[in-house]
């Protein structure tokens, strides 16, 4: 028991460390700690498995745990990225209108404070007598990121996979990136976030998850390479009923927003895509689909607009 | 031969530092009182998080960053007298050297807190250091403030050791006679250290001046890096360099004025000083005006989209009355003023000079806010709150506080150190009378 409360010790210490010491933590056990047979009655039923020296042992299904989703990855790895990936996002502006499912996966997953957003869906109109269209925007991961060029601290940065990534435990609150983005995409941490859960609380922050956020420092889209590492779509892309978001790798030249796949290149070609104020010279990796044959009338969005 | 030295004796005991008179002591004691709260919600901001300060997503820097701008804008003032007059071979400046190089010491010193102040992660520092990375302007900053910080520091020193020694020769031996003691005992005088010391003194004027040139421009390239309307100019540099000497000159007519009353140095800082600091106040005026007509007129004539609603703000929209004082009360009013002789009298000189260094603070508050709030895609999906901008009392408390501690650096410095170069006084004397 010994172990069990020293570990418990120095989790804690690290929670106060980081100014982010939520009730609930300290009563989490390590479930690596704690041998599991030390309290369950066998039930009988067995289960085969297959030892670290290769042979095949029986196991009662009752001395199994969970083990929590261990994030094993160094930070040095994050910040190299997922080798041979080149990801990119592709929005449908024709088939979104306004409905947030994508904003609030996206709020829930990452534990985000009620007043932010990553994802923002955003009223558009071009000029006076143009037609308006609902814009979701996130981070553009742009190859030329303004954000990652004017940060002192290496704490935002660009990956080989073309992910750009926010590291809260370098980041300094400087918030010079805030005004160095054209895209309005970055929020801050002005206070603890209030609608994280304890699990999200008291797992071990990465860059890859960006949870939990901390306070004093500068959060953003991440394009979720957790979820990519695990070979699923980002939690946007999956909430979308509508299918807007199509996200996939460009070196393998395909996108998907879960249920039809295209390749990007045609998708590009064919739909005449663009990219948000590519006239700055920041090359995002977010393509949008122009607002054409359009599956909803923008005042159906309208609903859902908060006053 | 005996006058002139009944002239030292009595230039001495006019210049020797005085102990706090009522007014002094009253001075004082509100200046701490002021740096006090500053630091209660500082400690609020610490504890609680930047959420007591009513910057958000889009105004994310406010009345630090313009405070931070203002005293490094202060801070010029040094090299401009210093070093810019001194290579010049203008000697009436003498007696403001130091009044401006303290200034700029302790504007420095505080535009260093007031960045600190700024940081979500303060604890975390020392990261700048630890994981610089060139390319960052930041990085820049802090690597030229820094060389500024220490070439003031020594421009403050060096020609104080003389006056050091005539300290030690007047004092009892007690109180402060220990720390005249342990700066300047080594100084005796000599040739060869007086050699040394000009020499020093040269090499310094002469460096200080690219540096000083450098903070500022790479200050203004916090801004000028991004993309932002009414950031986005090439302006930039040459528009915060020629504002700033701007404000350090109205914050030396200040300084001069208050000096010269308090401690009755009426023989030293003459009218013809104010009259000369006046002439030099209203170029810099009339320079710092180009670079705004430079700065605002173009975009105004073209009126490109993005920066429309910018300029509207500033010119008819919620910012215009603050524009439009500080253009008139911190720059063009002043130099109508002492575009007179009678205007260059102290007392006209220490009103202009007020308007100019408050006008310069609220122009660097509208030339940081302002564009924060016009960003490119439109303010969306926030709460009321992120839309505006007025600063918390924390921000206020602290800003003041901040003020105030570089207005207390300064204040005691006086109380400790003389305010004039005694030694530097008496040569010049000793020219004049000879010739």
């Amino acid at each position: 028991m010994d172990t069990n409360s020293t570990s418990r010790k120095s989790f804690l210490a690290s929670i106060v460390a980081t100014g982010l010491a939520l009730a609930g933590c300290g009563t989490k056990k390590d479930p690596f700690a704690l041998a599991a047979g030390e309290h369950a009655k066998p039930s009988g039923e067995k289960v085969k498995l297959l030892s670290v020296d290769g042979e095949i042992i029986e196991v009662d299904a009752a001395f199994l745990r969970p083990v929590p989703d261990s994030h094993a990855i160094s930070n040095k790895a994050e910040r190299l990225g997922i080798p041979g990936k080149k990801f990119v996002m592709v929005i449908d502006l024709a088939r979104c209108k306004n409905l947030k499912f994508c904003e609030k996966a996206c709020n829930h997953a990452h534990g985000m404070h009620t007043d932010l957003n990553w994802l923002k869906v955003y009223p558009m109109e071009e000029a006076e007598h143009t037609a308006p269209y609902w814009q979701p925007t996130m981070c553009m991961h742009c190859d030329e990121p303004p954000c990652v060029k004017v940060c002192p601290v290496d704490a935002t940065f660009k990956r080989q996979d073309g992910l750009v990534l926010v590291d809260s435990d370098r980041c300094i609150g400087c918030r010079f990136c805030m005004a160095a983005c054209p895209y309005a995409t970055r929020v801050f941490n002005w206070e603890k976030p209030d609608t994280i859960t304890t699990e999200q609380t008291c797992q071990p922050y990465s860059c890859e998850t960006s949870v939990p956020q901390k306070v004093g420092t500068v959060g953003k889209c991440d394009f979720c390479p957790d979820m990519a590492r695990k070979d699923e779509l980002p939690h946007c892309v999956s909430a979308c009923p509508n299918g807007v978001y199509f996200f996939g790798d460009i070196n393998e030249d395909s996108v998907t927003n879960g249920a039809e796949t295209f390749r990007f290149s045609d998708l590009i070609k064919d739909k005449a895509g663009y990219r948000l104020m590519d006239d700055l010279g920041t090359k995002p990796s977010v393509y949008y689909l122009p607002p054409v044959a359009r599956n909803f009338p923008f005042e159906k969005g309208l609903e859902n607009e908060k006053t | 031969m005996i006058k002139t030295i009944l002239t030292d004796t009595q230039i001495i005991s006019d210049l020797v530092p005085q102990k706090f008179g009522k007014r002094g002591m009253i001075w004082t004691l509100m200046l701490v009182a002021i740096c006090m709260i500053g630091v209660y919600a500082y400690y609020r901001q610490i504890r609680y998080g930047l959420i007591v300060t009513s910057m958000r997503d889009y105004a994310s820097w406010g009345i630090y960053i313009s405070n931070f701008v203002f005293f490094v804008a202060i801070s010029l003032v040094g090299s401009l007298i210093t070093a810019v007059l001194r290579l010049s071979g203008v000697h009436w400046a003498t007696p403001l050297t130091r009044i401006s190089e303290i200034i700029a010491v302790s504007a420095i010193t505080f535009a260093s807190l007031i960045i600190i102040v700024d940081m979500g992660r303060p604890e975390r520092f020392y990261f700048l250091f630890m994981y610089g990375r060139l390319q960052s302007p930041i990085i820049w900053d802090v690597t030229v403030i820094s060389t500024y910080f220490i070439i003031s520091i020594l421009l403050l020193y060096i020609p104080l050791l003389p006056d050091m020694g005539i300290l030690l020769a007047q004092k009892e031996k007690k109180g402060l006679y220990k720390l005249y003691k342990f700066l300047g005992s080594f100084w005796k005088g000599t040739h060869m250290q007086i050699r040394i010391g000009k020499r020093a003194i040269n090499i310094l004027c002469i460096t200080i001046i690219p540096v000083a040139f450098s903070i500022h421009t790479v200050t203004s390239w916090l801004f000028a890096t991004t993309y932002r309307p009414g950031w986005d100019s090439t302006n930039f540099g040459a528009y915060f360099i020629s504002g700033a000497f701007l404000v350090g000159a109205g914050a030396v007519s200040v300084a001069m004025y208050v000096f010269r009353r308090y401690y009755k140095l009426a023989n030293y800082i003459t009218n013809e000083h104010f009259d000369k600091m006046g002439k030099i106040t209203v170029m810099l005026g009339m320079v710092y005006l180009y670079f705004n007509v430079n700065e605002y007129l173009t975009p105004y004539f073209k009126m490109k989209k993005t920066e429309t609603a910018f300029l509207n703000s500033l010119f008819i929209g919620d910012f215009a009355p603050l524009f439009w004082s500080a253009i008139f009360g911190g720059m063009i009013i002043p130099m109508l003023v002492l575009l007179f002789r009678k205007g260059r009298l102290p007392v006209p000189m220490f009103i202009c000079g007020i308007m100019i260094v408050v006008g310069a603070w609220f122009k660097r508050y509208l030339i940081v806010t302002p564009t924060l709030l016009q960003p490119f895609l439109p303010m969306h999906n926030v709460p009321a709150s992120y839309k505006h901008y007025f600063p918390s009392w924390e921000e206020w408390a602290i800003a003041c506080g901040s003020l105030a501690g570089a207005l207390l650096v300064i204040t005691i410095f006086a109380r400790i150190f003389p305010i004039i170069p005694i030694q530097e006084t008496i040569i010049e004397h000793h020219e004049k009378s000879t010739l």
